[in-house]
């Protein structure tokens, strides 16, 4: 059935159809159960299935996490909800040391079939600690699966994806994107995991982005489009694994790239993805790779510093402008 | 003590396993046989064997990386076990563990976890997916006193004790972490009574005798199999050995060591089985022949089995099957 529904409603159908159909699912994490969840996701669902299924767990990210793991080695299918991924700092322990190693330390033997979701960026003017966006830094980790669900489709598609995936999947949900409504088609057959999305055609330049970025990217290329200037917007979706091919095939057509990274540009995923370009398309190349990322500060409270300090899109359409006066 | 000859004859085999298992893997890493860190457990025998052996074949355990012995008598075919210290493809991990990571999952083995608390939170996760899947199944989860001082040992009672779990925790306290005295370490060196502020029942035992360990754990088991929750044992034990291999042991006397080593798990217990009348029914001379004979079958069973192909090194990082 195809509707208009946001991004918050999303996920949560998506976790409560996943628990209709899978015994083996439950959600946990700090104030997912009476609360509703700190962004309200869950609301509900703790009526429908109990707080065996829906469990409130105190504050103690390593131990939850930890715990998740556990089940999920042990054959359940849990989801762990971490409020901000700023608090996922605590369990990085549990999420690197064990849930990326266990396959291949065991030699095979224990996958760890866990989704963590949190919350992630910045724009609330909720100032140092809670405004960060570290899937960057995850997308390094070998053994675990980073997504960035953008779209209202993908919120809800992700979970799915993730649950179905014998290995760990962290999804990255961008705060601001919750109340965002957009289309959604209940059967609809999911993108899989590891695929990028075109999202708009053009010939001038690709600009790649995930996360909330995409709809400033889409909104500059808006602005572009009537200076004359077609920009092809691709959603990466999944930071790791790393859609290379149509990475590489947009860059084959266009020849000019901006990324659009709302993490540290130093050491950033939009770093490693430059760097495949190089290696893989660095011929195809008309000009200098550019990319917009979060000032190299932790994110200030007022709103006019923190504006200042994430990507917009003024600031990718003027990164475009620049890009097409080169060579 | 209600102990049959069988059980005491099994107790006994499984802590001189251990011994000479270890005292052989100390001998190869001299020879550069084993490399990486390698922490023996020698003088601590008595707590894997008494816990282990009130175990079933299903119950799961999660151990540290002190954990040979927790492996050998989980289980854990000898041979594979040597492979693994070997790094050979055979190892009970296929190489890719050593010494700190050995895993078994069909005898229900979750693994030995080197970073200090971390088997904890994952204790607690499989005892949770056992109850609600309706498993009639026990975790015990082994740790040091080092753990104590770590917030997932905090995080990790709570949670279990909070949710009535089927765990059993196992602090070996051997009064260091390192180089590090328990009481350096800790504001309540009384780590029972932490445990039991969490309102876990908790008891202290002594970690040197398999007979008292083996009785402890029999009462603990059966406490948690009712589904009255978690309990905690405080096992008093002593390492006779470094830390591991690279350790000058600057931090005890040689004296305080030799004081120890008068408790010796293995004498203890011929003491102990004299005092019951039972010694000579063990066949002490029998069990040190058949002991001896698979320890010479691991080492011959790692030496012959191969190294990984290097183009495999990339495998399991992920699963292979991905269903679309
Ligand atoms: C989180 C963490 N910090 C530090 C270390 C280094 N380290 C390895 S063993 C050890 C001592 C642990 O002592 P204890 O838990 O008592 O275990 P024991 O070695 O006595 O069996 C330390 C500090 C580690 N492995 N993990």
């Amino acid at each position: 059935m195809k509707k208009e529904i946001t991004y918050r409603e999303a996920v949560r159908i998506a976790i409560d159809t996943a628990m209709e159909k899978d015994e083996r699912v439950f959600l946990a994490g700090e104030d997912v159960g009476r609360y509703g969840g700190s962004y309200a996701v869950s609301m509900g669902l703790l009526e429908k299935y109990g707080s065996e299924r829906i469990v409130d767990t105190p504050l103690c990210e390593s131990g939850f996490t930890g715990m998740g793991i556990g089940a999920a080695m042990n054959g359940m299918r849990p989801i762990v909800e971490i409020m901000t991924c700023n608090f996922s700092l605590l369990a990085l322990d549990q999420i690197v040391n064990n849930a990326a190693h266990l396959l291949h330390m065991s030699g095979g033997q224990f996958n760890v079939p866990l989704v963590i979701r949190m919350a992630t960026g910045a724009g609330k003017q909720l100032a140092a600690q809670h405004s960060h966006s570290f899937e960057g830094w995850y997308a390094h980790i070998p053994g675990i699966k980073v997504l960035t669900p953008a779209t209202v489709q993908d919120a809800h598609d992700m979970v799915g994806l993730a649950l179905d995936d014998p290995d760990p999947v962290l999804i990255f949900e961008n705060a601001l994107l919750y109340n965002r409504k957009g289309p959604f088609d209940s059967a609809a057959k999911p993108l899989p995991i590891g695929k990028a999305k075109v999202m708009r055609e053009g010939n001038n330049l690709s600009i790649f982005a995930y996360g909330i970025n995409l709809f400033k990217a889409l909104d500059a290329a808006e602005e572009l489009a009537k200076e004359g200037i077609e920009a092809e917007v691709v959603d990466l979706r999944s930071l790791r694994p790393l859609d290379d091919e149509t990475i590489v095939a947009s860059v084959a057509k266009t020849h000019r790239v901006l990324i659009v990274d709302e993490g540290w540009r130093s050491g950033s995923i939009s770093a490693e993805i430059m760097a495949r370009i190089n290696e893989k398309a660095f011929y195809e190349l008309d000009a200098p790779m550019a990319r917009v990322c979060t000032e190299e500060v932790p994110i200030p409270y007022p709103r006019h510093l923190e504006e200042a300090a994430i990507p917009s899109a003024e600031k990718v359409a003027a990164a475009v402008r620049t890009l097409m006066k080169e060579a | 003590m209600s102990l049959t000859i069988k059980e005491a004859k099994k107790l006994y085999r499984d802590m001189l396993l251990i011994r000479r298992f270890e005292e052989k893997a100390a001998e190869l890493y001299t020879e550069e046989k084993i490399r990486g860190f390698l922490h023996l457990y020698i003088g601590e025998e008595a707590v894997a064997t008494g816990i282990m052996a009130t175990l079933k074949p299903e119950d799961g355990v999660v151990a540290t990386y002190r954990e040979h012995g927790h492996a050998l008598v989980k289980g854990i075919e000898p041979q594979k076990v040597m492979a693994e210290l070997y790094g050979k493809i055979d190892g009970c991990s296929r190489g890719r563990g050593g010494s700190m990571h050995l895993f078994d999952k069909e005898k229900n083995f979750y693994g030995g976890y080197a970073i200090v608390g971390g088997g904890l939170p994952l204790a607690v996760g499989i005892a949770l997916a056992d109850k609600r899947l309706g498993r009639e199944r026990v975790t015990v989860c082994f740790f040091g006193d080092g753990a104590v001082a770590e917030g997932e040992f905090h995080e990790s009672l709570n949670l279990a004790a909070l949710w009535n779990l089927p765990v059993l925790f196992v602090c070996e306290n051997n009064l260091y972490g390192m180089g590090t005295r328990l009481e350096l370490a800790e504001s309540e060196p009384d780590i029972a009574k932490k445990a039991e502020s969490y309102r876990i029942e908790s008891h202290r035992v002594d970690g040197m005798d398999v007979l008292k360990v083996h009785e402890a754990a029999r009462k603990a088991l059966s406490h948690v199999r009712s589904g009255k929750g978690p309990v905690f044992l405080e096992c008093q034990t002593y390492r006779f050995r470094a830390h591991s291999m690279f350790d000058a042991e600057l931090y005890r006397s040689k004296e305080e060591v030799e004081e120890w080593k008068k408790k010796d798990p293995l004498l203890v217990f011929r003491k102990r089985s004299e005092e019951l009348e039972i010694w000579e029914k063990i066949g002490a001379d029998a069990i040190e022949k058949e002991v001896e004979k698979i320890i010479a079958d691991a080492v011959d069973f790692a030496e012959k089995s191969g190294w990984e192909p290097v183009d495999e090194l990339t495998k399991y990082v992920y699963s292979e099957e991905v269903p679309s």
